[in-house]
């Protein structure tokens, strides 16, 4: 009974309008303006945390990404979801959250970000939602050429627990902050690192949306994908909820401000927003989640998606390290060189894992 | 004998999709599936019942026996 009402559809309209309100009230808490969850930028700040990045004013370990993580890990034990899983080629989703992590960072969003910014006014958003659509649609037809990663296989149960716990040693370093000689921890002093809210809260409200994001199988990515590719609109209220959430109480807390220009940890290079959110929808669809869903799957055991957010994680220490990431100012001097080496890459990895490549190869043989 | 499949082990969305596709080749029947995830448990039956298909679930251990049939 109660798993019938977890996949009911008022379920996953329950969920979009809790992430909504939620990331609306951690903005008002402290989170910096259209970020108040948003899972490319977060993971960002914990690598600069970490030093991965010298990026001084995104750096900080947000806790609501190890509350995504706990919160799917806490339903998939309660539910018997919990299964230790990998070996679907992980390098290949390493790479896919690599780039996944570069092209969020030229746009300054992930596919959450995306739409809670549209939800706060801001209109460069629009051209990013586009380029996210065309990158699933380019995933799209990858898939039905016959994409397919492999299938993983069921592994020890300690491989499954390794991200949970890589996330405990993220929030003791969080709540301890120790100071070592080389300067880490890395918390910033100002920009949108040092905007937070309480840690407590953020963890807390985290965890709520981990534990109803696994049981939903909550998916900005699959929402539009499905949508295109099955027809099923089940997701796809789910991120609408989400979007008329945010936007209702963005206006009640008086953060809606509709403009193009001077909007908050945005440009207005529109070629780029569109480009960069080509390559992250792209390489999400590839992947098979969006970043998100990638966290709520490794908090159940799955390790070839905790392997895609180390990939996401290590892309953002190289993206800020050689200018990849964009600034409120524009585009980083590599940027756009990024995305379309990134699209390059995406579409070969999409080529040759789908049947286009591998008839190819057997007639090679 | 009923067709069966096997989509353990396979990443969103291809579980469904590889069902739907067999779904709409046969147009009626009987198609056995054998899942190991809940998400494409729940993918694959709220599909098939979207498209006009009866779909009866059966555990087996922590995994799952999906009978569609039409």
């Amino acid at each position: 009974m109660l798993k019938e009402f977890f996949s009911s559809r008022n379920h996953v309209i329950f969920t979009g309008i809790f992430i909504g309100i939620s990331a609306a009230f951690l903005q008002k808490l402290g989170n910096p303006p259209n970020m108040g969850i948003c899972v490319a930028c977060m993971e960002r700040d914990i690598a600069g945390a970490l030093g991965l990045h010298q990026a001084e004013v995104v750096q900080y370990i947000r806790p609501e990404i190890i509350g995504f993580v706990f919160g799917s890990l806490i339903a998939a034990l309660i539910f018997k979801e919990f299964k230790a899983r990998s070996g679907s080629n992980p390098l290949i989703r390493f790479v896919l959250g690599f780039f996944a992590m570069i092209g969020a960072l030229v746009f300054l969003g992930c596919p959450w970000r995306t739409l809670l910014r549209l939800a706060g006014g801001d209109g460069n958003a629009l051209f990013g939602l586009v380029g996210l659509v065309v990158g699933i649609w380019i995933g799209i037809f990858f898939i039905k050429s016959g994409y397919n990663l492999g299938r993983n296989q069921r592994t020890h149960p300690l491989v499954g627990w390794i991200m949970p716990i890589m996330m405990v040693g993220l929030l003791l370093l969080l709540i301890f902050q120790p100071q070592l000689p080389s300067g880490a921890v890395f918390f910033s002093s100002k920009g949108p690192g040092a905007q937070h809210a309480p840690i407590f809260i953020s963890l807390v409200v985290a965890i709520v949306i981990g534990f109803f994001a696994q049981r939903t199988r909550f998916c900005t990515i699959a929402a539009i994908r499905d949508l295109i590719l099955i027809k099923d609109t089940y997701l796809f209220t789910g991120i609408i909820s989400l979007l008329l959430a945010a936007l209702a109480s963005n206006l009640i807390l008086k953060q809606f401000h509709p403009g193009f220009q001077g909007q908050p940890i945005a440009h207005s290079y529109q070629l780029w927003n569109f480009g960069g959110m080509v390559l992250a929808g792209l390489a999400f669809t590839l992947a098979g989640g969006c970043p998100g869903r990638q966290l709520f799957l490794s908090g159940e055991g799955d390790a070839d998606a905790a392997i895609f957010v180390i990939g996401m994680i290590v892309g953002a220490g190289f993206s800020h390290n050689f200018a990849t990431a964009s600034s409120p100012k524009g585009p980083g001097l590599w940027g756009a060189a990024s995305v379309i080496a990134g699209l390059i890459i995406c579409i070969i990895v999409g080529f040759s894992m789908s049947d286009l490549g591998k008839k190819r190869m057997e007639v090679k043989r | 004998m009923n067709q069966r499949i096997d989509v353990r082990g396979l990443s969103c969305p291809l579980p469904v999709v590889n069902v739907r596709n067999i779904l709409l080749e046969i147009k009626n029947g009987i198609l056995e599936v054998l899942v190991d995830t809940g998400t494409s448990k729940d993918n694959i039956t709220r599909m098939a019942i979207n498209i006009g298909w009866k779909v009866e679930i059966k555990e087996e251990g922590d995994e799952y026996l999906l009978t569609i049939s039409k």
